[in-house]
């Protein structure tokens, strides 16, 4: 009886500080998350972890979620350092991967609304698009460093003017780029049994990540989330930081954009990416990441990311049409928000702490 | 008594300090020249477009009571610091309740009133209780929100739904006409002003609005918690409360909203509401509102709801067809506005370009005369 | 008009073994506390102390674990600010505590506005409070918008609208801390004539000479539990400072042994300034030279400008203008990063604002300046990092779990000596310390007094700000006085003494000591 009691004394204090630490950890939660959903399909689709190879590609249930969160991914890995270093969203990502594909889809194809045919060397119309993300976000990195104006608010006029910008660059119609080649970026170059989309977008969390850890702009980027003012005085700048958040944002936009494209096989203005700002913000909050800007992390979003591309599949192979996956997704979204919160984790400690103290009670 | 108070007045401590226009009166000033100003242009710009007739300004009322109710929600709780954009799916989501309960169950019309403002008020006080009590973030509160109406639009019914009841319709054909307002046409007879319902009800809440927001306990705190969470709360106010009631408040315009909406368009349309959201933010900002908090009166939204509406009507005269200009002209005034929000914020901040007290004075003795 | 209802039976509240605990510190145990009507009893403690838990817990803003309340012998329940005032209780925080886009009027009477018919009586409103404000003495416009007053105003309103209330007792929690010499004397006679009102006030300061002033009882805190309550008188100054910080303090009298600034002929001064300025609402262009190992003390009341010449120096607000010359080398900055290039460090007035960065850890708050000087391409290794980060942590004495703790977990005093160890990192020639005292506990003050001491007697240059004079005579070897934005006069070691300083600054007009 002693020799119990006293073998609960030790386990608790070991436990405790475990509890804290799993309750305390950024990633915990997304990746509590994850598991959740994985389990979940695990039960409802035995098939799950099957994989085969058709056509030459590695096709099945995961690599169809790698696949289909590619470009979420992608936009998600700028949303995140626009996040962090302003507080503030970037709600025009969508309309800016529009715009890309219709300048890429405008060089290539000429004034041919339908051709296998490039009208330009593909490395040119690609290089286009991604400046074109980048003119976007430097536009609004003008906006909110050089104006102060808040972000959401400055990307709102991109978010309301861009797919009109970007239909008038495709002459108000719907672009289709029937090259093969082109196809590679989007889909699968030959002999390579990973679908591209897969590739690109480890690629550009691999290099998010190796320009976060190997240059300051990680420590930069909290600094200026965290305290503009105290950053301006030990010597940082505020503003070209925050530029260049925005910039990153853009330029990681259009690269989605292009994949998009590329994906689909055309490019329509008004469709391309649409409503993938919500699913980005979405992803960078799943991800434990705090919307009010300052320390956050890469792995978080990316995992965010991938439990909504997950959550989405989840429901298709439910049958659940595609226009009626909001009200889920919502539903989904409110759950996972009011579990993470603040409010919820303290009420959640305080019932732990009551069950700890009672078993202590017991035990004694 | 009366001595007594004029020389306090003009006692020296309180004449170092002299009244000066405030920033919010500076901003509605432009955003009101502004649609003047537009205003005057287009009548010139397009004489036979009868810019200068009763019945085309008051149209821009008729045409847009539902985005004035919407813009008003939004200016609520951007005064409190939050947002809402879930009111254009509410919106959608309400037209298509009303058009399927008309359609299939035949109820009485007049269910469909209180059923709508239901809805706003559900969507209000979820997201408010969200917000205000587990204090989440209002933008992914009210995303959710959007993403929920919008399901559940294509839960109810995935094409369009019309509305064919007669006693609805015959509310939304119905026109009040203004008397003594009308021009007259080359033959002979009368073009009278008129407003339609929506327009009148939206006309109403306006006022109420601008009452509640200036005069009530309630629409001070607005501001204060706006202003400064942390000191409202320690001057007595109970900040969850009152951000509670903002958005059960932005719940219940956008039921109205909705409403005014089919009333204007009558039919359910999984289309209906998109985007405007943005319409009632960038209204609600273009008159004067500050998504940092503590800034914004109803007037200057109904100017900005008017802004909108002129732009809606003017971009088509220009020759332009496409139906994407108006939205980037619109994107064009609220880039405008932003910038000319972000200089004053920036000069007020040291001090400078505040118009003087004796225009202010002026204006209010102007008022007083009126009011006699 | 009768704002103050003066109630003669000595009704007083009694505070009895309040608790209060937050994750992993216990901030109040076992804390007794009375406070009589028509007294003013100053509250006085360390960083850390409780002071402020205790406050909160008074007024609502916490709930407290154990304890209770007692008014007129009355238990009372205290669970929000509405509470608190309910009971008569009110507070004037240490920062302004009003909302910046509402008028004076709004500010003075939220929650409680005149009313006709339910609606709000503007009218009657800015009436009522253009005559509070003229009775109080305060100069300001009902009816303009608060952010359009300087700090203090804002302050003496949040005052006006704390004794408003029909308060039986008012907490005045640092409201002095952005006062100048002046609005400090007209608050006093505002506290004097509550308190012959009958209102009990606590007030809390960290400026001795004020309690001593204007308290009539003192209760000291320290670690979270009372040390004891004591009649002024019976309370030497230095008595009291020993219950505050639980040890003898060191006679400082003594420390600054290197005052003699002949030496300094014919040396190329470290910093030149000729005709430098940052415009003229802020700072009147002006003349300076410092060198090496010296400690130069700028002086002046609040928004003379001496804040805002060494910050036009180290091009905090903009580019410098004028001439500036480094080591005799003219050089020109146009933002922080070339000060710092050129070896200047800068610790500014408001930590909370402009020092810490809350969320990151105490290695990063370290670290960050170093970094931002080599730039976002040349990282420093963790390695490096955290050998600097412990290095300073035990150079300095830093009190914090470990190197990764959030600085906002930290006291304010070991707050301050994470920013002071930024900046030695970088290794400055020219320091400019923004009052680095202010806020924090006696025994850290100590210590930095100290380490500036050393720091010049490495050689380094310190521009040296703090609104305790005493604290100024004792480090400095010069002291610049500032007057209404000029730069008036330089004093020298002979004439450092407490008069002549206030002579100065009072611009010759005598007879106020």
């Amino acid at each position: 009886m002693s020799n119990l009691s006293s073998g609960n004394k030790s386990a608790k204090p070991a436990l405790k500080p475990l509890v804290k630490s799993v309750l305390s950890s950024r990633l915990t939660f997304p990746l509590a998350v994850l598991l959740i959903v994985v389990v979940q399909n695990i039960i409802t689709t035995p098939t799950f972890f099957h994989i085969s190879i058709t056509n030459g590609l590695i096709s099945g249930y995961i690599p169809n979620i790698l696949d289909e969160a590619s470009r979420l991914v992608i936009v998600t890995l700028g949303m995140t350092l626009v996040i962090a270093a302003t507080g503030g969203v970037d709600i025009s990502v969508g309309p800016i991967m529009a715009i890309a594909a219709s300048f890429c889809g405008l060089l290539l194809n000429g004034t041919e609304y339908r051709t296998d045919i490039f009208h330009s060397p593909l490395i040119l119309a690609l290089l286009v698009g991604v400046i074109g993300g980048a003119l976007c976000g430097a536009f609004n990195g003008f906006l909110v460093s050089g104006l102060k104006i808040q972000p959401m608010i400055a990307t709102l006029i991109l978010y309301m003017a861009g797919r009109s910008i970007a239909k008038q660059i495709t002459h108000g119609q719907t672009i289709y780029l029937m090259n093969p080649v082109y196809k590679w970026l989007g889909v699968q170059i030959p002999g390579v049994p990973i679908r591209t989309t897969i590739i690109i977008s480890t690629v550009m969390v691999i290099l998010v990540v190796l320009l976060v850890k190997l240059t300051s702009l990680g420590l930069y980027v909290q600094s200026v989330g965290i305290n503009g003012s105290s950053a301006r005085l030990v010597g940082l700048n505020s503003r070209a930081i925050i530029f260049m958040a925005f910039v990153i944002c853009g330029i990681l936009a259009a690269v989605a954009g292009l994949v998009e494209s590329s994906n689909v096989g055309s490019v329509n203005s008004g469709e391309l990416g649409s409503g993938i700002e919500m699913d980005a913000i979405l992803a960078v909050a799943l991800g434990g990441n705090m919307l009010g800007g300052g320390k956050f992390s890469i792995a978080g979003s990316v995992i965010g990311a991938y439990i909504i591309q997950a959550i989405k599949t989840t429901l298709y192979a439910m049958n659940v049409r595609a226009d009626q996956l909001n009200v889920f997704k919502a539903l989904i979204i409110i759950v996972i928000i009011v579990a993470s919160s603040n409010v919820f984790k303290e009420k959640l400690k305080k019932v732990t702490h009551k069950v700890f103290s009672k078993n202590m009670s017991v035990g004694g | 008594m009366k001595d007594n108070k004029k020389s306090n007045i003009l006692s020296p401590g309180l004449l170092a300090k002299r009244k000066s226009l405030s920033n919010t009166g500076v901003l509605l000033l432009i955003t009101v020249s502004l649609f003047v100003l537009l205003y005057i242009i287009s009548s010139f710009l397009f004489a036979d477009s009868n810019f200068t007739k009763f019945t085309v300004f008051f149209n821009l009322f008729n045409n847009k009571a539902y985005l004035l109710m919407l813009a008003l929600g939004l200016t609520v709780v951007i005064i409190t610091g939050s947002i809402d954009i879930s009111v254009g799916a509410v919106t959608g989501l309400i037209s298509m309740v009303i058009a399927s309960t008309l359609l299939a169950h035949g109820v009485s019309v007049i269910w469909t009133i209180p059923v709508s403002l239901g809805i706003g008020l559900a969507f209000g006080a979820v997201q408010g209780f969200l917000i205000a009590y587990m204090e989440i973030q209002p933008f992914i509160v009210t995303l959710a929100g959007m993403f929920f109406a919008r399901g559940m639009i294509s839960v109810i019914n995935s094409n369009s739904v019309p509305i064919t009841n007669k006693t609805f319709l015959s509310w939304s054909s119905a026109k009040i006409y203004i008397p003594f307002l009308y021009n007259v046409r080359n033959n002979g007879t009368h073009d009278v002003a008129y407003l339609t319902p929506a327009a009148i009800i939206a006309i109403t809440v306006l006022i109420v609005l601008i009452i509640v927001l200036k005069k009530t306990k309630f629409g001070r705190s607005l501001y204060a918690i706006g202003g400064n969470g942390q000191s409202a709360l320690l001057m007595g106010i109970n900040v969850k409360k009152v951000k509670f009631q903002a958005h059960m408040l932005c719940g219940l315009l956008a039921g109205i909203g909705g409403i005014l909406y089919t009333l204007f368009a009558p039919s359910g349309n999984p289309g209906n509401g998109y985007g405007y959201e943005i319409d009632a933010i960038s209204s609600s900002v273009i008159g004067g509102a500050m998504l940092i908090g503590g800034v914004g009166l109803p007037i200057g939204t109904l100017f900005g709801v008017l802004i909108n509406a002129l732009i809606e009507r003017v971009v088509p005269l220009l020759g332009i067809v496409e139906a994407s200009w108006p939205r980037i002209i619109t994107s064009a005034f609220l880039f405008a506005f932003i910038v000319i929000q972000s200089v004053f914020v920036s000069t007020s901040r040291k001090g400078g370009l505040r118009l003087q007290p004796l225009k202010l004075m002026k204006f209010k003795r102007y008022r007083r005369d009126l009011k006699l | 008009m009768d704002v103050m209802k003066h109630e003669q039976n000595s009704s007083a509240l009694i505070m009895t073994g309040i608790g209060k605990s937050f994750p992993g510190v216990r901030a109040l145990y076992n804390v007794d506390f009375k406070l009589r009507q028509g007294e003013i009893h100053a509250l006085m403690g360390e960083n850390g102390a409780g002071k402020s838990t205790l406050v909160k817990v008074l007024t609502g803003v916490y709930l407290m674990d154990e304890g209770s309340v007692r008014i007129d012998e009355n238990p009372v329940i205290i669970r929000s600010p509405q509470d608190a005032q309910k009971h008569g209780i009110s507070t004037v925080y240490q920062e302004v505590n009003l909302c910046w886009n509402l008028t004076v009027a709004e500010n003075l009477f939220l929650g409680r506005e005149p009313r006709k018919m339910g609606l709000i009586d503007w009218g009657q409103m800015n009436r009522k409070a253009g005559e509070l404000l003229q009775e109080l003495n305060i100069s300001a416009d009902p009816t303009a918008q608060l952010d359009s007053y300087s700090i203090a105003i804002q302050q003496m309103i949040a005052i006006a609208r704390a004794i408003y209330t029909e308060c039986k007792f008012l907490i005045l929690d640092e409201p002095t801390s952005s006062l100048d010499a002046d609005e400090v004397k007209k608050l006093f006679t505002l506290m004097r004539k509550l308190k012959d009102k009958g209102v009990g006030i606590i007030f809390i300061t960290h400026f001795l000479e004020q309690v001593y002033e204007v308290c009539d009882r003192i209760t000291v805190l320290r670690n979270g539990e009372l040390v004891g309550e004591y009649e002024l008188e019976k309370l030497p100054r230095l008595e009291l400072v020993t219950k505050m910080i639980g040890k003898e303090i060191e006679n400082l009298s003594n420390l600054n042994t290197n005052k003699d600034e002949s030496r300094f002929e014919g040396e190329v001064p470290i910093i030149e300034a000729r005709e430098v300025s940052s415009g003229p609402s802020r700072v009147a262009p002006f003349d300076l030279k410092m060198y090496e190992g010296e400690v130069v003390g700028f002086s002046g009341l609040l928004g003379s400008g001496r804040s805002e010449l060494v910050r036009s120096i180290y091009g905090a607000d903009k580019a410098v203008q004028g001439q500036l010359f480094i080591k005799g080398k003219k050089v020109r900055i146009k933002k922080p990063l070339d000060a710092m290039r050129k070896g200047m460090a800068y610790l500014p007035e408001d930590r909370k604002v402009d020092g810490i960065f809350a969320d990151l850890s105490v290695r990063e708050n370290i670290i960050i300046a170093l970094q931002a000087k080599k730039g976002i391409l040349k990282r420093l290794t963790r390695k490096e990092m955290e050998t600097y980060a412990d290095e300073y942590i035990k150079l300095l004495n830093i009190k914090t779990a470990n190197r990764e703790t959030p600085i906002k977990s930290l006291s304010g005093g070991n707050q301050q000596k994470v920013i002071l160890a930024r900046w030695l990192l970088t290794n400055p020639q020219f320091m400019i310390l923004d009052e680095p005292t202010r806020g924090i506990d006696v025994g850290t003050k100590t210590e930095i007094q100290k380490l500036i001491l050393k720091l010049a007697g490495e050689g380094k240059s310190v521009a040296f700000i703090s609104s305790e004079m005493d604290e100024m005579i004792r480090t400095c070897s010069r002291m610049v006085v500032m007057r209404d934005r000029y730069k008036i006069k330089e004093l020298t070691q002979a004439e450092l003494n407490q008069s002549a300083i206030m002579k100065t600054i009072a611009g010759g007009e005598v007879g106020n000591e």
